[in-house]
């Protein structure tokens, strides 16, 4: 168990230092000086010099890299150039929207989506799994942030029941933080619950038939319990792989969401950073979710093992 | 082709699709009205108020923006997934020829540009060259390539263990040719039912892109622009949001019914 532990994470920092590596490489190799770019057109030339030597700018990239990684081992990602401040404080305030953000939207999708998946199994090419495969096809199809929008309208717009955008910060309560959490979440949730719907289901309907399930139906349960207890947790393999496949997909969502509702969260620094032109915060934002994939997908691998204990013994 | 009829899905889908096409086509020779032409006396017109679907803003027809919308995203998503497609299967079948320390590095190659999400590679491009049709392009069909490679990588391998290809080797074919005359034609269903759905994720992304106004710039409609354009008048004119939402999610329903559809239909292991 500790030498697959040690394994994976000796992995787990190769990737992550060669993505630093590659996208590092792509930004020093697209064309564009970032200090012109961040000053644009009407920059004399001694302060465009000025704000590449303070970038680094005038170092080779190789040095350049160096430097970045020294930093970020410091905690150290560098300033930005529209705030002012340094980008490390920066993603830090942000993540204190996306994360909860993310984790709500999984809850919600996981909790629609696995009684779904499982009822619909259970009512194989019945009514019901009938209008869960509509729910799912639809689910995936719609745009979250179109949802979003269409939240807006009914819930704040034609109802007033929730706000239609922005974040009061932590600090106005809790009650009030999720309040304004709850319609991005829901729409960031949606399309993740058409994908996972369609895996419970195919995974629970593979598990149906085995001999553990049919012998615990034998030995007097229920069938509800019979699958809840049994085909259910086997099945649920497949739904945390597709939470850790579908991940990029969540992030790229929140970005989109986060701009619906104008929350202050990362993806809208991304935003921000963009239409700002500021070079430093976008590729350490880039950086970051890229990193969060790949520790998603490394924690999704550690999960296998707490949840299957035939990958464990598998492994060794 | 009997099979075909028997299938509501992928009948469906086919049949949304073909709507979608005809739609994108028909806009490159008739619109209602002129599709960015603006008529402020007419702006935020209801559906059937003025036109089919009413107006936007500046007063410029909602249905003429959609269907010129339809083959601005249609277009910028098929030349993302050729592209993509095209290098990534390119080399997947390579790389099952080769294997060895070639597939290491492009398998891993894989995990990394998977972890990059599309809008943000076309954040990080559209900072450096700017927006538009090209980096919208670019970045979608960079994250297609890792799903073509793994694809084809292991379709491609199980190929590879067929006593067909065993025989082929045996007469002293070369890699390549067994590649193009066995390898390729055997895999060929499964990477067309997969440009399919990828074509649906893609008209997914570039919507988020042009809603960010990362894709093509104005006055081209596009879904995910018009989207954008609608949040101000949430309150005011609601339908403007409803339309080229629910445009998008038709579009990427339809081609996914089609890809399940043909999905089943091209499985030679099923006869039901």
């Amino acid at each position: 168990m500790i030498s697959i532990l040690v394994r994976r994470i000796l992995s787990l920092v190769v990737t992550l230092f060669v993505v630093s590596l590659l996208i590092f490489t792509v930004m020093g190799l697209l064309p564009g000086d970032p200090a012109a770019i961040m000053l644009g057109t009407s920059a004399s030339p001694e302060t465009l010099a000025a704000l590449q030597k303070q970038l680094g700018l005038d170092q080779p990239l190789p040095v350049r890299y160096l430097a970045w990684l020294a930093g970020v081992f410091r905690g150290d990602l560098g300033q930005s150039y529209t705030y002012g401040v340094p980008v490390a404080g920066l993603i830090a305030e942000r993540l204190a929207v996306t994360i909860p953000l993310a984790l709500i939207a999984i809850v919600i999708s996981v909790l629609v989506a696995v009684p779904l998946g499982v009822q619909a199994a259970r009512s194989h090419n019945g009514a019901f799994d009938f209008v869960a495969g509509l729910f799912s096809y639809i689910g995936i199809a719609v745009p979250a942030f179109w949802v979003g929008l269409l939240l807006i309208i009914l819930f704040s717009s034609m109802l007033g029941w929730m706000p239609a955008g922005g974040f009061p910060g932590w600090d106005a309560g809790l009650f009030a933080g999720l309040e304004a959490l709850v319609l991005p979440a829901v729409a960031l949730a949606l399309p993740q619950a058409g994908v996972l719907t369609r895996v419970a289901r195919a995974a629970v309907l593979e598990v149906m038939n085995e001999d553990f399930v049919r012998t615990a139906r034998a030995k007097g349960l229920s069938d509800g319990t019979a699958i809840w207890r049994h085909a259910v947790p086997n099945a649920l393999v497949p739904v945390v792989t597709m939470l850790g496949l579908q991940f990029t997909f969540l992030i790229a969502g929140a970005v989109l969401v986060e701009n619906v509702f104008n929350l202050p969260g990362l993806g809208r620094l991304a935003y921000q950073a963009l239409s700002q032109r500021d070079i430093v915060v976008m590729q350490d934002v880039v950086l970051f979710f890229s990193g969060l994939v790949i520790l998603m997908n490394f924690v999704v691998d550690l999960a296998y093992l707490a949840i299957d204990p035939r990958l464990r013994a598998g492994a060794q | 082709m009997r099979k075909a009829f028997r299938r509501p899905v992928f009948l469906i889908g086919l049949f949304i699709s073909l709507a979608l096409f005809s739609v994108a086509l028909l806009s490159l020779v008739w619109t209602p009205f002129p599709p960015t032409k603006m008529n402020i006396v007419q702006k935020l017109k209801a559906p059937l108020e003025f036109g089919l679907l009413g107006t936007d803003q500046f007063g410029r027809d909602v249905a003429s923006a959609l269907m010129v919308g339809a083959w601005n995203s249609l277009s910028t998503s098929i030349l993302a997934v050729a592209l993509g497609a095209s290098i990534g299967t390119m080399a997947g079948v390579v790389v099952a020829m080769r294997r060895g320390w070639l597939e290491l590095i492009v398998m891993r190659g894989c995990d990394i540009i998977f972890a990059v999400p599309p809008i943000l590679s076309a954040m990080m491009l559209g900072a450096f060259i700017g927006s538009g049709r090209f980096t919208a392009i670019v970045a979608i069909a960079v994250f297609m390539v890792p799903v073509f490679a793994r694809l084809t990588l292991s379709a491609a391998l199980q190929i590879w263990t067929r006593d067909y290809v065993a025989a082929a080797v045996g007469m002293g074919r070369s890699k390549a040719t067994i590649t193009r005359v066995h390898v390729l034609p055997n895999i060929s269903n499964q990477i067309i039912v997969q440009v399919t759905i990828q074509l649906g994720l893609a008209i997914l992304t570039e919507a988020g892109l042009s809603f960010l106004g990362l894709g093509m710039p104005p006055p081209a409609p596009t879904w995910g622009r018009m989207l954008a354009d609608s949040q101000t008048f949430l309150g005011q004119a609601p339908w403007l949001a409803l339309m080229p939402g629910l445009a998008i999610a038709l579009a990427v329903l339809g081609l996914n019914m089609l890809g399940d559809g043909l999905r089943d239909l091209l499985d030679p292991r099923d006869d039901s």
